[in-house]
């Protein structure tokens, strides 16, 4: 039977591998962006930062939103927010449930971990950057295909899973929330006329794909044009698409059928699946969409008490 | 530039592979010409291959510092250490022969006492030891063995004999690298296995230690449910008590999973409690029950020392066990054994003289520069004079302390340890060594092939502790050729 404790760092190092690969997806997303955007225009980075959540944080330590401080920030700073210190966290968290998950599992967390901690400056500039992100996103999957592989069906695995689940669920919310006019005010300056921002428009939901690898899925599943609305869509509410808001929470809806005393936990679930399917999205994205998925996200934080309430010791979430 | 046996010399030490230099000991010969076939690039790149794959693989070890506790990697060197398989026999024989007789004795002492009537070990010896627990008295744990897992320190001396340095009977550490050491051995060195030696392999320890910890459950079940309580992450040892765990498929568990009810133990689970039936503890005796020992603990449970004491839950190694890994009582070990079991110990005591006597402490006194001088109760060695390498002052200080407590005090001749080469930077020079193997007794009772090699990093230097900078080694038990 897997105690409390354990089942809370399982959880933990799930949700912080997973939030370690998203925010490698976001940064090379947003550098892949940069590229294709005409000369002379600055990309609005602090969106990043508006998008992982900590403003405040970064507002104290830098005058500038710039790239480098952004990335710096985001990747490479012991802030307790990088991706160098979501690695370290998930790290330590597979370290002290070592006695419980395959140890290959710890052996790439942890080779990851010193990858990511020894290059994480040389990718502050751009010439290496994609190369680390690349490696950081591919050795994370490898980590989760290595789990999938070998653990077997247990609660251990299914605490793998939540966390996992909720915190993808959580970040595609936040990955939408991405305001395109504060993305790249320069173009609306420059350019009054809707028509010019149009490709401008196009090339940034097809990032927002990429940053899900949902760009191919998104080609061979909906087959219209790129638009606002049909991405939105795709990314909230597909069932099929493995990084889909709805895709997690009905797993997690799934995961719970083997677990204990599951019954608060799965209402809320429900909850905000519902909350994610039965919204309006044509609607939403000419008003409200905003607060919208600051009710989701609210939902989601909700679920994460609830599981913490349920299962961990108590004291210590 | 290759190994060159011809300029290694170990001076007056015994060295275990060269017997004189040029001359490597008749097991040791195919490791050491396998040794001098591989180009100094080769042995370098091994060498980093292996730091590299302790690195990855995680095998760790936590110091204490100002700063903080540092997760470090553990140091190995990587040349083995050979030990023949018909001296390893004796060897297991006169370790298991010492740790039943130790336990005679524990048991002895917590119930009718005779070696203390029949004044074979001095009364008040016993009643002063800060091991001994009162609390224990009375208490008849099953097959009546207290110390179930015993990590005995050895040394070869001049002679090249295996001598006693000391037994650990509380909570000994280091098995866990003994087995991680193979591990990396195997990839770093697999030409030598099976081709040119035949070694006796140490992977199946966890599972010895799983059955003999099963064999302690107070419930008959086929699955007992066995724990590993550690003191948590920021221990020393936390590793080991991890590894341990998860080879065992045992619960790694932290005194605040644990609860009492009824005298019974229990673990929080996500699925409510569920019954515990025996604890390998990895905590310290006065820390694993504030209502009972020290009060102050956070790591212990309470109530657990009732449970044990009711026979509802078995703790090993169980509370006491201590009283006899006293480096004092320690001197009295060869009567222990004859005592008990009417034998001749197999395995010698490293001569030693005891401060509370009183001729004794006088030649200790008088001979404090040539002699080693040990506090009865430290351990990692700490508190430890060396005579020969001491300051005056030191001397002095120690000589005030002998004065001030003898009872506390023992003191050996300095030993010359024996040495073994481990791979510089440039070249193969000979250090020191000790050995750590660890017994098990519980229905039946079992000795590691080998052990735990810890040796000396800096030239000349006695000091094996990891903590204070000292390295490992992978131990061989080879069939003699």
């Amino acid at each position: 039977m897997l105690l409390s404790r354990v089942a809370e760092r399982v959880y933990w190092q799930a949700r912080y591998l997973e939030r370690a690969e998203n925010v490698a997806r976001l940064l090379h997303v947003f550098s892949a962006l940069q590229l294709d955007l005409p000369k002379g225009t600055k990309l609005g980075w602090q969106t990043l930062v508006q998008i992982t959540g900590h403003e405040e944080q970064f507002v104290e330590k830098y005058k500038q939103e710039n790239e480098r401080n952004v990335v710096r920030f985001l990747l490479a700073e012991r802030n307790g927010i990088s991706l160098v210190d979501m690695l370290a966290f998930a790290r330590e968290n597979a370290r002290t449930t070592r006695e419980i998950m395959p140890t290959e599992a710890f052996e790439l967390i942890n080779g990851l971990y010193y990858f990511a901690r020894d290059n994480a400056e040389a990718g502050i500039s751009r010439a290496e950057r994609n190369e680390i992100l690349d490696q950081i996103v591919s050795r994370s999957q490898q980590i989760g295909g290595l789990m999938a592989g070998t653990m077997s069906r247990d609660e251990a695995y299914s605490f793998v899973r939540l966390g996992r689940s909720l915190e993808r669920a959580d970040m595609t919310t936040r990955i939408v929330d991405v305001d395109s006019q504060k993305l790249m005010p320069e173009l609306e300056v420059e350019d009054a006329e809707p028509e010019a921002r149009e490709p401008y428009e196009n090339i940034l939901w097809m990032n927002v794909l990429r940053s899900s690898s949902a760009y191919q899925m998104y080609r061979q599943h909906v087959r219209e044009r790129i638009n606002g609305e049909d991405v939105v869509r795709f990314l909230l509410q597909n069932e099929q698409l493995p990084r889909s808001a709805a895709h997690n929470l009905t797993t997690m809806t799934k995961v719970l059928r083997n677990l204990p005393n599951s019954n608060k936990v799965n209402w809320q679930v429900n909850k905000t699946r519902k909350l994610v399917r039965d919204a309006d999205v044509n609607r939403l994205l000419r008003r409200g969409l905003v607060r919208h998925l600051d009710s989701v996200q609210k939902e989601i934080a909700q679920v994460h008490f609830k599981i913490a309430d349920t299962w961990f010791l108590p004291g210590n979430s | 530039m290759r190994v060159n046996w011809k300029t290694y010399n170990s001076g007056k030490f015994f060295d275990e592979i060269i017997s004189s230099p040029g001359y490597a000991r008749k097991p040791a010969r195919r490791l050491a010409s396998y040794l001098r076939s591989l180009t100094h690039e080769e042995l370098q790149q091994k060498k980093t291959a292996a730091e590299l794959a302790i690195k990855t693989m995680g095998i760790s070890f936590t110091v204490y510092s100002d700063a903080g506790n540092i997760d470090r990697e553990w140091p190995m060197d990587i040349i083995p250490r050979l030990i023949t398989g018909s001296e390893w026999n004796q060897t297991s024989k006169g370790l298991q022969q010492r740790l039943e007789a130790l336990n005679c004795f524990i048991h002895d002492i917590y119930n009718d006492q005779k070696i203390l009537k029949d004044k074979i070990v001095p009364e008040d010896l016993i009643m002063d030891s800060g091991n001994f627990r009162k609390q224990c008295l009375g208490m008849k744990p099953k097959y009546n063995v207290w110390a179930h897992i015993c990590g005995t320190d050895l040394i070869k001396g001049d002679d090249g004999q295996f001598y006693v340095l000391e037994d650990n009977l509380r909570v000994p550490s280091g098995v866990s690298y003994m087995v991680e050491n193979r591990r990396v051995t195997k990839r770093t060195f697999p030409e030598l296995f099976a081709d040119d030696y035949s070694i006796r392999p140490v992977a199946d320890y966890p599972a010895e230690l799983l059955d003999m910890l099963s064999s302690l459950s107070p419930r008959q079940v086929k699955h007992p449910e066995v724990v590993v309580l550690t003191p948590g992450v920021f221990n020393s040892a936390y590793f080991e008590h991890s590894y341990l765990a998860q080879r065992m498929g045992a619960e790694l568990v932290e005194g605040g999973d644990l609860v009492v009810e009824d005298d019974k133990v229990f673990m929080r689970t996500i699925d409510g409690l569920s019954q515990v039936d025996v604890i390998y503890r990895r905590i310290d005796d006065m820390f694993i029950d504030p209502a009972v020992f020290n009060k102050d603990s956070v790591l212990g449970v309470r109530g657990l020392f009732n449970a044990w004491k009711k026979g509802n839950v078995a703790l090993a190694n169980a509370p006491g066990a201590g009283v006899a890994d006293d480096k004092i009582i320690y001197t009295y070990v060869p009567e222990i054994i004859k005592y008990y079991l009417d034998e001749d110990p197999i395995l010698s005591n490293v001569p030693s003289y005891l401060c509370v006597d009183r001729k004794q402490r006088q030649h200790v006194l008088e001979n404090l520069d040539k002699l080693v001088v040990k506090p009865a109760n430290e351990s990692g060695g700490c508190g430890m004079l060396i005579g020969p390498q001491a300051s005056k002052k030191e001397l002095a200080e120690f000589r005030r302390r002998i004065k001030a407590d003898p009872r506390n005090y023992m003191a050996q001749p300095l030993i010359s340890l024996s040495t073994v080469p481990i791979l510089g930077d440039r070249v193969v020079e000979p250090r020191h060594v000790d050995l750590r193997p660890f017994v098990l007794q519980g229905d039946k009772s079992y000795v590691t092939p080998g052990g735990l090699t810890r040796v000396a990093m800096v030239k000349g230097s006695y000091v094996v502790n990891s903590s204070q900078g000292g390295g490992s080694k992978d131990t061989w038990v080879v069939d003699d050729a």
